[in-house]
């Protein structure tokens, strides 16, 4: 199985130099660059390959570029943009790529910068992520000094520059938008859209954000073709994954994957099934902002195309496991506590329902709960839907609450029965102990 | 008065953005770094080296969480309160630093030694429980592993 993304990061958690990067290959990408291949065809040749947006989204690289004006009437500067605000619960995917093979990322900009004609990048990069810093800088500055980046690409007319961007928290940073904000030195709340980043963005000018595993993609793309993209993945989206476990299996972890293998087996082969004693209840395919899935759901291939959206969405692939010694009403309190927290609160439907909402759950938990309660949990689900908010967070916020209450409907309401959470302190002790 | 040290941080800065407040945060955060806190007179300092009112700094400011507009600590605990630290207990290390420290979320220790603040997931799930202490990541952390932990952090 190949591994193009991680195969030779270390083990041992120390970084990659510039030296042992370019003796696997790395930076040979440019070389094509050098011999002709024109922006457009590297667009091209990324949308063959059908790679797709790793943030979450899962949007075609390829097709996103397309929208960016190109050729000599283009506004100048463009930006490129990585996005490594990876702030998402239970991701922790960016974090391995960034520490592990920093010069990746450095090449993957140079790359997208160079297929949308962008002569200045900024590694966006949350600021808890002090490892990934120091390493991307001391990358930045060797590719400097190496001339791969601020010298003028043999063979074309292509000048790169690259910045490091340390932020200071905020998970809605990681929107696009106001991440555009937030690198303009803005207080960072979204943008209207349209217009689009890819038109209007920083500074009013052109701009693609993309998240980094999806730019750690593309030198290998370049180097391999569409075709073998293609054939690392199982499904009909190009390429590998890197998935991710964590909660109370017996092995927490990640693992580059093909695209499309499925949760049981992430689960099973590789986490090594749960934990002793817990038992499996249900997971978060990808974060905290996709829906529950449960063991009807385990044989599905994760990947961007195959879940039907009555189910729900990958995201970002790094799943959360809830088992049985864990109250399911708790576990999404625990969300919606988060997103109470970091909602940016510019529009009201979020800033004023999110704090309800973990209102409401508290309720629950707390005994004081009635069935009025639960319904009107479920009206948050509505109100707070796709296109009643300024940006995703509050829709986001909302797919596990809703599946929660269709999958774990008995347990909500077995706290209103009782009066309070069935799960004992005992229980939960049991459970951080294992 | 910005010292020439800082002076010269905040000019490597700027030249990152073609726009000077685009270094807000960069400027916020440097300056932090060396005298621990963001208080009324650094944010006029800071708004007159980048031609910006205060209002705009403090809007930005106020904002983030690893910004700090009062006094901290020596030393600041990030204690992660997000969903794979909560399942494997981030409740019993919050409580253990506060009985050991003296400190609840969002205080300081009476000794000054230690800040402890909740955080949003640190990106180490597969070692939850996670906790960060200054720019220093610990995981699998239990109650009993703290007290070690903290030692370090005078
Ligand atoms: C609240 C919120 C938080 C987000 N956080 C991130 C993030 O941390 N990293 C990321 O890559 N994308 C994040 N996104 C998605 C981005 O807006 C954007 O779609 C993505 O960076 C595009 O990159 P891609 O096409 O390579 O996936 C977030 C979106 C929302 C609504
Ligand atoms: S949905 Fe929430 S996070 Fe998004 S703009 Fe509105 S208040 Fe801000
Ligand atoms: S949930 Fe605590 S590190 Fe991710």
């Amino acid at each position: 199985m190949e591994r193009p993304l991680t195969q030779h990061i270390h083990p041992d958690g120390t970084t990659r130099t510039l030296r042992e990067y370019v003796k696997t290959g790395g930076y040979s990408s440019l070389q094509r660059l050098s011999s002709g291949l024109a922006p457009k065809d590297l667009q091209r040749l990324v949308s063959d390959a059908g790679l797709r947006g790793r943030g979450g989204g899962g949007f075609l690289t390829g097709t996103k570029w397309s929208f960016v004006p190109m050729g000599a009437n283009a506004q100048k500067p463009k930006y490129i943009v990585a996005n490594g605000d990876e702030m998402e619960p239970g991701t922790f995917k960016d974090r391995v790529l960034m520490e592990g093979d920093p010069h990746g990322l450095v090449e993957g900009m140079i790359l997208a910068g160079y297929a949308i004609d962008a002569e200045v990048g900024y590694i966006f990069l949350r600021g808890e992520y002090h490892l990934s810093a120091q390493r991307l800088t001391e990358a930045i500055a060797e590719a400097y000094a190496a001339g791969y980046l601020g010298k003028t690409l043999p063979g074309t007319d292509f000048r790169f520059d690259l910045h490091l961007h340390a932020s200071a928290g905020r998970y809605i940073c990681g929107e696009e938008t106001a991440l555009i904000n937030a690198l303009e030195g803005k207080r960072a709340v979204p943008r209207a859209k349209p217009p689009f980043p890819q038109t209007v963005g920083l500074w009013g000018k052109p701009t693609v954000v993309q998240n980094v595993e999806t730019l750690y993609n593309i030198p290998h793309i370049v180097n391999q073709g569409a075709d073998w993209y293609h054939r690392l993945s199982r499904t009909q989206d190009g390429g590998t994954k890197i998935y991710g476990i964590s909660g109370c299996v017996a092995n927490p972890g990640w693992w580059e994957l093909p695209l499309g293998t499925t949760a049981r087996e992430v689960l099973e082969q590789y986490a090594g099934g749960m934990a002793d004693g817990v038992r499996f209840r249900g997971l978060l395919p990808g974060g905290i902002s996709t829906a529950f899935m449960t063991e009807e759901h385990l044989d599905l291939p994760l990947d961007f195309s195959s879940i039907p959206p009555e189910v729900g969405r990958l995201g970002t692939a790094t799943m959360i496991v809830l088992d049985d010694h864990t109250c399911p009403v708790g576990f999404v309190l625990n969300l919606e506590k988060f997103f109470a927290r970091e909602s940016c609160g510019w529009c009201t439907p979020c800033r004023e329902g999110l704090p309800w909402v973990a209102k409401l759950l508290m309720s629950f938990e707390e005994g004081r709960a009635t069935s009025e309660d639960l319904s009107l949990l479920k009206m948050h689900t509505k109100w707070l839907a796709p296109g009643h908010t300024f940006c995703g967070l509050a829709p986001g916020a909302m797919a596990p609450l809703q599946s929660a209450l269709k999958y774990f409907h008995d347990d909500f309401e077995r706290h209103i029965s009782t009066r309070g959470c069935p799960w004992s302190k005992k229980l939960s002790q049991q459970r951080i102990l294992v | 008065m910005l010292s020439d040290t800082e002076r010269r941080e905040l000019e490597d800065a700027v030249k990152h953005y073609p726009d000077k407040r685009g270094a807000t945060i960069d400027a916020l955060l440097t300056i932090q770094r060396r005298r621990g806190w963001i208080s009324d007179d650094t944010l006029l300092e800071i708004a007159q080296f980048l031609e910006i009112t205060v209002e705009d700094v403090d809007s930005v400011a106020t904002f983030y969480n690893l910004i700090f507009r009062k006094p901290v600590g020596r030393h600041v605990a990030f204690v992660c309160d997000s969903i794979s630290c909560w399942i494997k207990g981030c409740e019993q290390v919050q409580e253990q630093i506060k009985t050991l420290y003296n400190a609840d979320l969002g205080q300081t220790s009476p000794d000054g030694r230690l800040t402890v603040l909740p955080i949003a997931c640190l990106g180490h799930c597969e070692r939850a429980p996670a906790l960060m202490i200054d720019q220093d990541v610990y995981g699998n952390v239990t109650p009993e592993k703290i007290e070690q932990i903290v030692e370090k952090y005078k």
